[in-house]
């Protein structure tokens, strides 16, 4: 068996401001291996970038909070991590992020070899002296495809593109366990992107890393991930392998609804199926099933009690539709 | 289909530049585009960031002046029109920005910015019919009519751009320049605005000129597909042919760049080409992409690929292209 690297149980996030309350995450578990890379697919305001921030325990101050639930990260339950600890030898060390926006994570007025150079020196559990550090940042710009010479230029005098890179070189700096890439290549266009893709999982697997993928194109995850947990308003709706996902016969609605919104490359369709009205507001969400007011198949007891998960091996489903199925 | 084809094109476009002066010299935006929409139909315009596919679309509806070059609406050159002359044509010739959040004023509620285009034309001079008209556009596009005084920040980015839609409409438009319409949106959201459109072509006899960077979304909408590359059209083919057989170096690597949501596709060898987009300022003459292309020769630098047919309307800017197929 593989040795479990992270384990999330029935996680809760809340942003609390003076008028109301945010209910960002409501209740997600999953597990990662060793070695393993989990998508987290959903639109905006599904939970994902919080859930990774919770991780990193980098929820910001006074209004976000987790309420109840645990992240256990290789045994050490990590809500209990001191700051300090969780600054010295967690984020960045031994969980590396990457963000969304290449153009804002970076400082614009530090040289990018400086920046990378930070990461490693804030951390140096080697005890690297100066020439090696700056040799260990001349490593880390050729391992992402940046010529060496370039350590000095700025932000602003790379592509998007190119930012990513340094951002991603900045990410791996440390050879973390985990890597949580937060929408990696959203802000790039598709050729750039193709290229990002296959760095990052040609520098995993040479690593030996485990990673969240965050992402919103089910494209990304079809090419990248192993395992696959969709999120709606706060919630795992389904997860299972990757196979479980695309090819299992049984799905969530809104999984299906999900793919059903996606203009097929492969297929001719006159119309795209899709799923009627929004997302429900995080602040006062339906009673129940959330997804049941866009449901299709809504059925009294959503609109009444939490959905059951529906267990088969790997694949999980929060649907009353097939725990219904179950009892019959 | 062939027919319509070449009959009574409601749009042509022959040898449109467009050109920016920067520090470094001369920006090349839009460089020689040319291209026909039939009446009712739908054109792609499809490329990354910096192809100048925006700057076509302003163009177009001289939202920015051309260069040089024809634009001919119904037969007639638009491209020489006054001010006044322009507004009048504007009624027929509308757009739909790319971001809904920039793009409405957000101290107009949502009837006064449909309202808006009717006052400036004086289109509809009859109040009541005017209103009559307000609450039809709101239907139309889905907008509950509780949203009538609504704002925009009230609302979500979807409902947002069906206002940017239902302003694009309130004048009875022959013509249409979506402008990534959907590329802001959530996918669930972005199928809704999609399936609108194509409902509203159908029933209303729209032509789009429809701008993306999402050759799924692209597919999906057009009956015609052209690829631009530093602005320049490398390819252009209607929809189905593009996607079966796709000629350019730089086409075929854009479709095998495109993470497809099926697993069989897992771990399958991608054709990535290296390299960025080079800067459109100066380009030197020869085919834009020789740079980053795979099967660059010696004669694709220097002198500019002709824009040849292959057949089945397909037209493609590469000499080699069918020898690479």
């Amino acid at each position: 068996m593989s040795e479990n690297l992270i384990r999330i149980k029935d996680l809760r996030v809340s942003y609390k401001t003076d008028f109301e309350t945010v209910r960002a995450v409501n209740g997600i578990s999953f597990d990662l291996n060793k070695g393993e890379v989990i998508g987290l697919v959903g639109e905006t305001g599904a939970g994902k970038t919080t859930t990774a921030l919770s991780i990193m325990r980098l929820l910001p101050f006074r209004t976000g909070r987790i309420d109840s639930g645990s992240i256990e990260f290789k045994g050490i339950d990590m809500l209990k991590v001191p700051d300090s600890e969780m600054r010295k030898s967690y984020r960045g060390e031994k969980i590396g992020m990457i963000f969304q926006d290449p153009m804002t994570a970076l400082n614009p007025v530090i040289p990018v070899g400086d920046q990378i150079a930070e990461a490693i020196t804030h951390h140096n559990k080697e005890k690297l002296n100066k020439a090696q550090v700056e040799s260990r940042v001349e490593a880390m710009l050729e391992l992402v495809g940046i010529p060496a010479f370039r350590k000095a230029d700025y932000p602003h005098q790379f592509s998007g593109g190119m930012k990513q890179r340094v951002v991603i070189a900045i990410a791996l700096a440390c050879e973390p366990d985990l890597l949580i890439a937060d929408e990696p290549t959203t802000a790039l266009d598709v050729t750039i992107q193709a290229q990002v893709l296959a760095m990052i999982t040609e520098l995993r697997k040479k690593l030996g890393m485990s990673m969240i993928l965050i992402t919103h194109d089910l494209g990304i995850v079809a090419q990248v991930c192993d395992k696959v947990a969709v999120m709606y308003a706060g919630e795992l709706v389904e997860q299972g392998t990757l196979e479980d996902i695309f090819t299992g016969d049984k799905h969530h609605p809104y999984t299906i609804g999900l793919f059903g919104s996606i203009p097929k490359l492969n297929e001719e369709t006159d119309r795209l199926e899709t799923i009627d009205g929004m997302m429900p507001d995080p602040t006062c969400l339906p009673e129940g099933c959330k997804f049941s007011p866009r449901c299709k198949h809504c059925m009294e007891i959503c609109k009444q009690s939490p959905p059951v998960e529906f267990i088969d091996g790997k694949h999980r489903i929060a649907c009353h539709l097939y725990a219904a199925h179950e009892s019959n | 289909m062939a027919l319509s084809n070449t009959n009574a094109p409601i749009l042509e476009v022959r040898n449109l530049k467009k050109y920016f002066k920067v520090k470094k010299g001369m920006l090349h935006a839009v460089d020689d585009i040319n291209f026909t929409i039939a009446r009712g139909k739908t054109l792609g315009i499809v490329g990354e960031s910096g192809c100048g596919k925006s700057t076509l679309g302003r163009t177009i509806l001289r939202l920015t002046e051309p260069t040089s070059g024809e634009i001919l609406f119904e037969g007639k050159d638009i491209s020489k029109y006054g001010k006044s002359q322009m507004r009048r044509m504007r009624e027929d010739m509308q757009i739909i920005f790319q971001d809904p959040y920039a793009s409405i004023n957000p101290r107009m509620s949502v009837s006064q910015i449909i309202r808006e285009p009717m006052l400036v034309t004086h289109k509809f001079p009859d109040t009541a019919q005017r209103e009559e008209k307000i609450d039809h556009l709101m239907e139309t596009v889905g907008l509950a009519p509780r949203l009538f005084n609504a704002y925009p920040h009230e609302l979500d980015g979807g409902r947002r751009q069906r206002i940017g839609i239902a302003r694009a409409l309130a004048l009875d438009p022959k013509f249409i320049v979506c402008d990534e319409p959907v590329s802001a949106l959530d996918v669930s959201i972005q199928a809704q605005i999609l399936n609108l459109l194509m409902d509203l072509q159908d029933s209303m006899g729209l032509t789009y000129l429809f701008i993306t960077h999402d050759l799924s979304v692209v597919k999906h909408i057009s009956d015609e597909i052209a690829v631009l590359y530093l602005g320049r059209c490398v390819e252009k083919a209607p929809s189905r042919e593009l996607f079966a057989n796709p000629l350019h170096p730089y086409t075929k690597a854009l479709l095998s760049a495109i993470p497809i949501p099926d697993i069989r596709a897992y771990n399958k060898s991608m054709e990535i080409i290296h390299g960025e987009v080079p800067s459109p300022v100066n380009p030197p003459a020869g085919c834009r992409f020789a740079g980053r292309c795979p099967h660059c020769k010696d004669g694709c630098i220097g002198k500019d690929p002709e824009f040849r047919s292959v057949g089945n309307g397909h037209f493609v800017a590469c000499p080699y292209a069918e020898a690479l197929a």
